[in-house]
């Protein structure tokens, strides 16, 4: 393993801040899964995270894409808690496609699985940590005093009377080695850290200066519209470009893997162009595809034992001696990201060069991509990041396909592109939260708690079919049973069962804002209370007595309902849920009315434990943002196809929540102390099943069908 | 044709019935106005067209010919606008791609209603969509907003 002081010979970079600290990126040295506590981790380059201009700047430079969820202010946040810098004087970039910003868990630069934050915690802490001792080396060296006798503050190091910024000791500091160890700061000495920040990333992106993937431009740039088929799977058999191409400013039409690229002057005759395209296409078996009839599939599946993905006990006899049974039958439907910002991807091949400018979740994916089709080393193809006009997971695909077919269209067109998808493409794109069904039997014992539970779960796997399938263990996609098959309920219940099926489809499916949480928290958090219901039992107290090994899921719940405090006003109800996942427990408690067979959330109470919390604002937005996210899901997303054809197409047949509909979010942080965990994603799996208990509650209705409709 | 924007006048080359939207972006280089849906429905594409708010992606470049048009880049006129001030304050953006639309439809709607109430930024803002689910603050700074502006800054 590398160490600082074996880093390459440091040269000086030349940069719009004039002199800086910036050594040459160390070269790879593979990636190391997160060790275990305790044992010693090789300090990150600090070169390649970190750089301080001549005018004090300090650039921060950013190993995860910015999609919404604040690292462009956590991250740097961990470099000037260290560092000691002057807040007002941070620069933030992202930082090129590089083995150095390998994701510190999982191998691969990439972003993703609510982790950006606690992953960096100590990377970012330590290159602040070294770069500031290396600040004050240089300056106790010019002042001939021992560093013990220097401190840093505030973007300047002081020893008695005398002081030093940052800035004018930039040169001196990269001259020196880097500390072979550093110490950070205890956490009760945290000035930034934990403490509500705003965001770094306000100013540019309220003037409109924030440049997003679709905003690139460059001299000679060309912009292109792709036909793809109407069906997954489907291909083009022939077609005449004649129309297409007398449409002014259309300069090209060429052929690629997913369709036929109508390349052009600018995104409107791209559009017009694509228009009068003229193609024939051969569908496939993807032609077929009807979810009535994926339904009828899936449910018969559910009827069978499927792969084991928990078990415990002797569930069949359990069940064949239970009293009181519960039975319930659960259908999810495909469902599209939805990003506010529509894919796109800009790339511009030279003779041994390819630059692609995109906002993306997994650059080391694409990268790879890029180069094997243009048949590049990796190295070569330099992936500039942007900001992400959200992600959501849809811009971390395991098949790069937006980016994968730009270079396509960049290569065949033999001029720098940038392929545009319309929203009606982005929708009809694919790469959805799997359709799921999952049937239950739960029998109860004679205290009301479930004694046998079987559970089969019925969705296609996302991990299949990608670099990722090395992680499906005896058949089992974790991502189709994570929620379920490692649920405290199932814990608690001495008899348990839970099977996988996992059947493919021409739709290309991917994960989206908390995965197969967003399936299995619905089923677990409604059936808990419909068993309470069974047992005769308020659903919060058995809740409390089915969590006793699981004191973070009881302390966020506790929170929730003591934060929502009294029962709503008259004609609204409650309903609450509480679930774990990413490393964090998220409780919420909704308060709904049902009118005229509509249904409206007046009041989200969340609570979180998150354990040690970075930005307590980023927090709270975050879990506001989950909220909404999943209400848009619960309340109207539902992704269907008739013939093979998406039959959503925009936003007026994909509804997602609007201002008037938003409910008051207030949301609290658990103090666990606890390692830190997620927070983009934690915070959707709840809201659909607290909204849907509290439907019960006002109905009397079980609904077991997403998006959820009073029939 | 000759188009005025942001108080400047630009020649473009453009038929007639291209979007506003895209002759902004594509052909003068103001990319803060977003697409976002191409028909109505998102607000990502909100500009002032004499001061009124308007969703460029369905609006022909021809039928703007003669007015004022103002982009999410000429909102204010020195310096932040007390809107872009406002949502600086409180800390509003996430991804920030639909923040422009909604930042031009807040404008309009404070020169018109200087104090607006819940239900006028419900009326407002309703038709701008943002997938982050950034409402709750969007509503807080459209009410700090018109503070700073009734406080003496100008709209």
């Amino acid at each position: 393993m590398s160490r600082p002081s074996e880093f390459s010979r440091r040269k000086f970079l030349k940069t719009s801040t004039g002199l800086v600290i910036a050594f040459t990126v160390a070269p790879a040295r593979g990636v190391r899964a997160l060790q275990a506590a305790g044992a010693a981790k090789p300090l990150p380059p600090p070169d390649a995270f970190l750089r301080i201009g001549e005018d004090d700047m300090v650039t921060v430079l950013l190993a995860h894409s910015e999609m919404g969820q604040g690292v462009w202010t956590t991250l740097p946040m961990m470099v000037a808690e260290e560092l000691e810098c002057d807040w007002g004087r941070i620069r933030v970039e992202t930082a090129p496609a590089a083995p150095v910003y390998a994701h510190t868990g999982f191998g691969v630069q990439m972003t993703g699985g609510s982790s950006s934050t606690y992953s960096e915690l100590d990377r970012y802490r330590q290159v602040g940590a070294i770069a500031r001792e290396m600040l004050v080396a240089a300056a106790a060296a010019r002042w001939k005093v021992p560093a013990s006798d220097c401190r840093a503050e505030a973007g300047f190091v002081l020893s008695g009377n005398r002081r030093a910024s940052f800035g004018s000791l930039a040169k001196a500091a990269q001259a020196r080695t880097p500390p072979a160890a550093v110490k950070l700061k205890d956490r009760k000495d945290w000035k930034i850290l934990g403490k509500p920040t705003r965001r770094l990333d306000a100013p540019e992106k309220v003037t409109g200066a924030a440049q997003f993937g679709i905003d690139v431009q460059m001299p000679g740039m060309k912009t292109a519209l792709v036909a793809r088929a109407p069906v997954f799977g489907g291909k083009v058999k022939t077609f005449r470009s004649e129309k297409a191409k007398a449409v002014p400013g259309v300069t090209a039409v060429v052929a690629v893997p997913s369709g036929i690229a109508v390349v052009a002057d600018h995104f409107w005759a791209a559009k017009i162009g694509r228009d009068v395209l003229e193609i024939d296409w051969d569908p496939g078996a993807g032609g077929s595809l009807d979810s009535a009839a994926m339904w009828k599939d899936y449910l018969a599946l559910a009827g069978k034992d499927g792969m084991k993905a928990a078990a415990a006990g002797n569930v069949e006899a359990a069940l064949a001696s239970a009293k009181t049974k519960v039975e319930a039958e659960y259908e999810f439907p495909f469902l599209a990201h939805a990003a506010m910002e529509p894919l796109n991807c800009a790339v511009r091949i030279g003779p041994d060069s390819c630059d692609i400018w995109t906002g993306t979740q997994f650059q080391t994916g694409d990268q790879a991509a890029a180069a094997k089709i243009t048949g590049l080393k990796p190295e070569q193809v330099k992936i500039h990041t942007t900001f992400l006009g959200g992600g959501f997971g849809r811009r971390a695909n395991p098949a790069n396909d937006f980016v994968a077919e730009a270079v396509h269209v960049a290569k065949a067109a033999g001029v720098p592109v940038k392929v545009v998808w319309t929203r009606e493409d982005d929708m009809r794109g694919g790469y959805y939260r799997p359709m799921c069904a999952h049937r239950l039997s739960v029998g109860l014992g004679d205290d009301g708690k479930p004694a046998a539970w079987r559970q089969q779960i019925v969705g296609q796997s996302i991990m299949d079919g990608t670099p990722f399938a090395m992680m499906i263990k005896e058949g089992v996609d974790e991502t189709s049973v994570e929620g379920a098959a490692d649920s405290p309920y199932l814990a608690a219940t001495p008899h348990h069962f839970v099977g996988l099926h996992s059947p493919k489809s021409a739709v290309p499916v991917l994960w989206w804002r908390s995965v197969g949480n967003t399936h299995t928290a619905f089923v677990m958090e409604t059936m808990i209370d419909a068993l309470a219901a069974a047992a005769g039992q308020d659903p919060i107290a058995y809740r409390r007595a089915l969590l006793g090994r699981s004191p973070r899921h009881l302390g966020a719940l506790d929170l929730a309902v003591a934060k929502a405090g009294a029962a709503p006003p008259p004609g609204q109800f409650r309903g609450v849920a509480v679930h774990h996942c990413f490393g964090s427990y998220v409780a919420q408690v909704a308060d709904v009315s049902v009118e005229k067979g509509r249904i409206r959330v007046h009041r989200v109470v969340a609570a979180i434990d998150c354990g040690i919390c970075i930005n307590p604002a980023g927090v709270a937005a975050q879990v506001e943002s989950a909220v909404v996210y999943g209400l848009s899901a619960a309340l109207y997303g539902e992704i269907t196809l008739k013939e093979g054809r998406v039959q959503q197409s925009n936003f007026h047949d994909y509804p997602i929540l609007r201002m008037n509909e938003m409910p008051r979010v207030e949301v609290h942080i658990v103090e666990s102390g606890e390692k830190s965990g997620g927070v983009g994603e934690p915070g959707t799996p709840p809201i659909a099943p607290a909204v849907a208990n509290a439907v019960f509650a006002a109905t009397g209705k079980r609904l077991r069908r997403l998006p959820l409709r009073i029939a | 044709m000759k188009l005025n924007v942001n108080g400047k006048t630009r020649n473009v080359e453009a038929p007639p019935d291209m979007p506003l939207l895209w002759v902004l972006r594509d052909l003068l280089g103001l990319t803060g106005t977003k697409y976002g849906c191409g028909m109505a429905q998102c607000g990502a594409c909100t500009v002032h067209v004499d001061g009124e708010a308007r969703r460029s992606c369905v609006l022909p470049v021809s039928e703007v010919a003669g007015h004022a048009v103002t982009t999410i880049e000429g909102l204010g006129a020195a310096g932040l606008h007390p809107v872009q001030r406002a949502w600086i304050q409180a800390d509003v953006v996430q991804c920030g791609y639909c923040q422009p639309g909604q930042i031009m439809a807040a404008a309009a709607l404070i020169r018109i209603v200087p104090k607006p109430t819940d239900a006028d930024i419900d009326a407002a803002l309703s038709a701008s969509l943002c997938r982050c689910g950034t409402y709750q603050r969007i509503r807080e700074a459209v009410h700090i907003a018109a503070g700073l502006t009734t406080a003496g800054g100008k709209a």
